[in-house]
């Protein structure tokens, strides 16, 4: 017999019957959950990588103290990559009696070569993106530079020898990077004007760049080619190098909308399960005459293979098509957020989709459809013959296998897939039994109910198994949605809350000693307002307790770059109203004989650093040693200074710092820092609301991903919920028969069944809506350390947003059922 | 009015065809039939001679392709499906072969669903007072796969009769019970039957049985052949 050929047209067959179709449409809406994840992913990985070419203005920087060697040059050339060549050394700049040291940089027209120069031509004015450089004679400067020489637009300034027309306010340069607390002001200008300004002599520390660009294979091929002398001072920096947080984010990223992903897998799989389960059973009889016929039980296997295999593949394919149309979707509301369109997504999401599809299938479906080959032919004569049921434990490992196997491919990461799909199975439980306790309690008040909440709430209790089934699918979907809508809402406007409306919103920092008094009385009585400085010393940590402190010594890329190089220390003897202790004591002025330091939480455990242990710090060539007396939580967010490691006055006071502030400065009063700029020329001011908005704009497109991700888990969801009333269709039918008999209206029917679907939608609700809170109190406790008030909108959205669904969804998988003639009574005897 | 004022159940010049691959099938043809108050009827015949259907249609459960069905001086052909709901609701209950309990609902909400249906507000006393006709007092919480088969038809008997039913239909009573417990089955719905003065409608295949009632008709092929 050809197997295959039998498979297909019983495919076509049997696709009208219902389960098969929910099959199918299970896989559909499975992959097209994942595979819209990542074509999504794929997109943004490639959008990040080319953010991350901003960051150098280049795919590819070549750094060096001397002159970038003409051999570098041609081989970019030979590859056909975009070249732009630029120098930057740090020079004082003059106007007329004031004299500046600033960072100058000289560039060619070709820079930057990825990312935009912007500038405005008024302070603190709008700003515009440029396509050029600054033309041959001409400088742009930054806000600082303009300030500190008292040079307004159109004037000439002086760089070494050559004189410069200030032509722009530079208010953003892709490359700026650097060090946030130690720039000089900044200079830009053309390289045809260098060798007029006669700084470049033999000895002068000049930075030598060579920008590359081109295509990801030609730059892995200049890279791959690039042969380094080891005694060459030449430094090579990629994407990866620059900015191994952005990857280490974008995998973050990948592996969470992948995990979401394998909740919308795991949900199919359970629809797959319930429906293979009664395509099985209706199978049966088919089997026993097949079978009686001469087919053999591998043939059998074979035919349900086959279909499952076909009907895989097919949805599959179908699935990564919606998926590719979805993201689209998704990027059509990323353009207007970022102004930015992203780029084309590969083929590899077709791949994982189909791979997906059909592993799904075959793991919750073929162990249902296996059982058939057990049937035995005798059941043609004796109707009671049916095989085994299947051990549940044989489907559960067969499920959680699956679902591991899957998992990797999405999230990269075997102890966070273990750990999910753990969750997973204990939300799974919780969520059962809760339900089935709720539906015990309620089956108590049956007899007290009316007629039609009677006959919904038993039909709720008598199939408590399916009915747990659609409680669960639909309860995770919408408890995810409940998180990311009023809980997100909640949470956010209680930071908000807690963010005072006179939140700072500036930075000041390089304030010399001999300036605080002067600066704090100055803004005290502009601002009627009390300002705090804060000291900050600069230190390398050298040893903790005895041994050296070595970036070879940590594997995390994070702890590796604290551990390189030097970061801000500051003193008090008292703490910051935003910190809280977490392990040990603040120290008290009078215990003030030893040095103690009290350390962040988060570096304390990224570089394994415990109360009592003894930190060397390196200040200025000196070496400090002093003993951790606390571990602290800083509310980073309160957006005040604040500092990773704390030492007690006495033991930093006399070491070369400089002062800090955050401040608030309403719009009405932005003249002061003008006025204050003017005063002290080498203090730097850093705007802290665009950085917030910027933020925001992050926050509010990753919420909007993950939404759209959930959306595909309500529809999963919903296929449980069909499979779970396909799975009772025939009872259904046959009941609703048997009440029209009795002289039930349709309208009773109907009444009978809204009654079954809406105590399923509260139930689920008010489970969708406790998880919810308990997941929003652990997060304000544990992640954001803040009190949230759980919103009592919750209360009541949870309930009737499931309540809405299970009836909506509920009614269309039930219409057959009111249809049916109460004749079948008669008939079905 | 003429003699037809004392039956309860008309059939006049029934038809019921359905299509088939083979083109229309007559499962019932000229049916011309008159149960009258109080009457008890014996329907038999072999299986596939349409006596289900003839069940049916005169219970308004389905309607005919032809002739019309008058129960209790209603056309069930003028009516629609809710409007022959109502019908069977307030005049007509029915026993079955499979008992037909709903399996969600205890023994006394299975009783009383008929009354709740038309609105009872006495609905669990009058089931009470059912279940205790037929002998299950002790046993109105138990839900049906609690109770036997002969325990569920007394259910289904106690459900029949609750709603006081001018005419009672019954589909193969005893079917699905053994001789012993068939025996009791059919002694309790005969005397509810004489009790409450119900009109009797029974499918059977069994003669014993039928022999028990005023009257029987034969079906042979889609028609009557004894009235």
């Amino acid at each position: 017999m050809n197997t295959f050929k039998y498979a297909f047209t019983g495919l076509k067959r049997d696709w009208y019957s219902g389960e098969l179709r929910l099959i199918g449409i299970s896989i559909l809406i499975a992959v097209a959950c994942l595979s819209s994840v990542s074509f999504f992913t794929d997109r943004v990985r490639r959008a990040t990588e080319q953010q991350a070419t901003e960051l150098l203005a280049a795919d590819l920087v070549l750094i060096s103290s001397a002159k970038i060697k003409n051999e570098f040059i041609d081989s970019a050339n030979r590859i056909g990559l975009i070249i732009s060549l630029n120098e930057s050394f740090r020079s004082v700049v003059v106007k007329d009696d004031q004299l500046e040291l600033a960072e100058v940089k000289a560039v060619d027209s070709n820079y930057p070569i990825r990312g935009h120069l912007r500038t405005s031509d008024d302070l603190f004015s709008e700003e515009q993106i440029n396509a050029t450089v600054p033309a041959a004679g001409t400088a742009w400067v930054d806000s600082r530079l303009l300030q500190a020489l008292q040079v307004t637009l159109g004037e000439s300034i002086n760089v070494g020898a050559a004189e410069l027309i200030v032509d722009k306010i530079l208010t953003y340069e892709p490359d700026r990077g650097g060090d946030l607390f130690n720039i000089a002001p900044r200079l830009l200008m053309n390289r045809a004007d260098l060798d007029k300004t006669k700084l470049i002599l033999p000895g002068s520390r000049i930075k030598y760049r060579l920008l590359l660009g081109g295509k990801s294979e030609s730059i892995d091929l200049y890279r791959d080619q690039l042969k380094l002398d080891k005694n060459e001072n030449v430094r090579v920096q990629g994407i990866k190098d620059a900015r191994p947080e952005i990857k280490t984010a974008l995998e973050r990223a990948e592996q969470f909308l992948g995990l979401a992903a394998l909740v919308s897998i795991a949900l199919a799989g359970l629809a797959i399960a319930m429906s293979a389960q009664r395509f099985a059973v209706r199978h049966y009889d088919n089997c026993a005459i097949m079978r009686c016929l001469g087919l053999q039980q591998r043939e059998i296997s074979q035919i349900y293979f086959y279909q499952l295999m076909i009907l895989g593949l097919i949805c599959s394919l179908f699935g990564c098509a919606i998926g590719f149309f979805a993201q689209e979707g998704l990027n059509q509301m990323m353009i207007g957020m970022t102004q930015q369109s992203l780029p084309k997504p590969s083929w590899r999401p077709v791949f994982s989709g189909i791979f997906t599809g059909l592993i799904t299938v075959l793991a919750f479906a073929l162990p249902q459809l296996m059982r058939l080959r057990k049937i035995s032919p005798l059941r043609v004569l004796r109707k009671d013959l049916t095989p085994l049921p299947l051990n549940n434990y044989v489907i559960y490992i067969v499920a959680i296998i699956a679902l591991v196997l899957l998992s990797p491919w999405q999230s990269g990461d075997i102890s966070l897939t273990i750990y999910t799909v753990l969750g997973l199975f204990l939300t799974a439980i919780v969520l059962a039994v809760s339900a089935k306790l709720i539906i015990k309690l309620l089956k108590q008040l049956q007899p007290k109910l009316k007629m039609t909440a009677r006959y919904g709430l038993a039909n709720v209790s008598r199939r408590s198994n399916q009915s747990v089934m659609q409680i669960m699918g639909i309860g995770i979907g919408v408890t995810v949605m409940l998180l990311l809508t009023l809980v997100r809402t909640d949470l956010l406007a209680g930071w908000q809350n807690r963010l005072p409306d006179d939140a700072p919103n500036y930075f000041l920092i390089n304030i010399q000693p001999d300036q605080v008094e002067g600066i704090q009385n100055s803004l005290s009585i502009s601002l009627n307002n009390d300002i705090t400085l804060y000291p900050m010393i600069r230190g390398r940590l050298t040893k903790i307790n005895d041994s050296n402190v070595s970036p070879d010594d940590y594997e995390d890329p994070r702890a590796n770059r604290l551990a390189a190089r030097e970061f801000n220390l500051s003193y008090a003897d008292t703490m910051q109203d935003d910190n809280r202790i977490v392990a040990g004591e603040w120290w008290s002025k009078s215990e003030n004989i030893e040095n103690y330091f009290s350390v962040e939480e988060g570096i304390a455990e990224t570089l394994g650093i415990k109360v009592g242990d003894n930190l060397s710090y390196s200040i200025a060539g000196q070496e400090i040693k002093g003993k951790v007396l606390n571990l602290r939580w800083v509310e980073w967010d309160s957006l005040n200074a604040n500092f990773f490691v704390v030492s007690n006055t006495d033991a930093l006071m006399s070491y070369p710092s400089t002062f800090i502030s955050s401040l608030f400065i309403p719009d009405s009063k932005r003249s002061v820092l003008i006025d204050l700029i003017k005063q002290y020329p080498s203090i730097t001011v850093f705007d802290i609301d665009a950085i917030l908005k910027q933020v925001r704009a992050i926050m509010n497109q990753v919420v909007r991903t993950v939404e759209f991700v959930f959306i595909f888990t309500i529809l999963t969801g919903i296929a449980v919920l069909f499979a779970a009333l396909q799975s009772t269709h025939d009872e259904r039918t046959h009941e609703a028969a048997l009440m029209s008999a009795l002289g039930a209206s349709r309208k009773q029917i109907i009444s009978g069944l809204i009654a079954e679907f809406m105590l399923l939608g509260i139930i689920t609700g008010i489970l969708s809506a406790i998880a919810a809170s308990i997941i929003e109190l652990a997060l304000a406790e544990y992640v954001f350390k803040m009190d949230v008030v759980i919103n009592p909108l919750l209360w009541l959205i949870a309930p009737l947003v499931c309540c809405l669904i299970i009836v909506a969804t509920g009614l269309i998988g039930t219409r057959k059922v009111l249809a049916s003639s109460p004749m079948l009574v008669l008939r079905k005897t | 009015m003429d003699s037809n004022s004392n039956n309860i159940v008309q059939a006049k010049a029934l038809g019921k065809q359905v299509p088939s691959p083979e083109g229309t099938l007559t499962i019932l043809d000229d049916i011309n039939l008159s149960i009258k108050q109080g009457e008890s009827l014996a329907v038999i015949g072999v299986s596939g001679s349409g006596k289900s259907t003839l069940l049916g249609l005169l219970a308004g459960l389905d309607i005919p392709t032809s002739g019309k069905v008058v129960l209790n001086g209603t056309i069930l052909n003028d009516l629609d499906e809710d409007g022959r709901a109502q019908i069977r609701n307030q005049s007509v209950g029915f026993v079955f072969q499979s008992f037909h309990l709903l399996p969600g609902l205890t023994a006394l909400e299975n009783t009383a669903l008929p009354l709740e249906l038309a609105g009872s507000v006495q609905a669990e006393e009058l089931a009470k007072q059912k279940l205790a006709d037929v002998g299950l007092s002790e046993r109105i919480h138990h839900y049906p796969n609690q109770l036997s088969g002969g325990e569920q038809q007394r259910v289904a008997i106690a459900r029949a009769f609750a709603s006081n039913p001018k005419i009672l239909f019954a589909d193969e009573p005893t079917g699905n019970l053994d001789q012993k417990t068939g025996q009791r089955i059919i002694d309790l719905l005969f005397n509810m039957n004489k009790d409450n003065g119900t009109t009797l409608v029974m499918v059977t295949h069994d003669d014993a049985l039928a022999s028990l009632c005023d009257r029987k008709i034969i079906m042979a092929g889609g028609r009557l052949t004894t009235d």
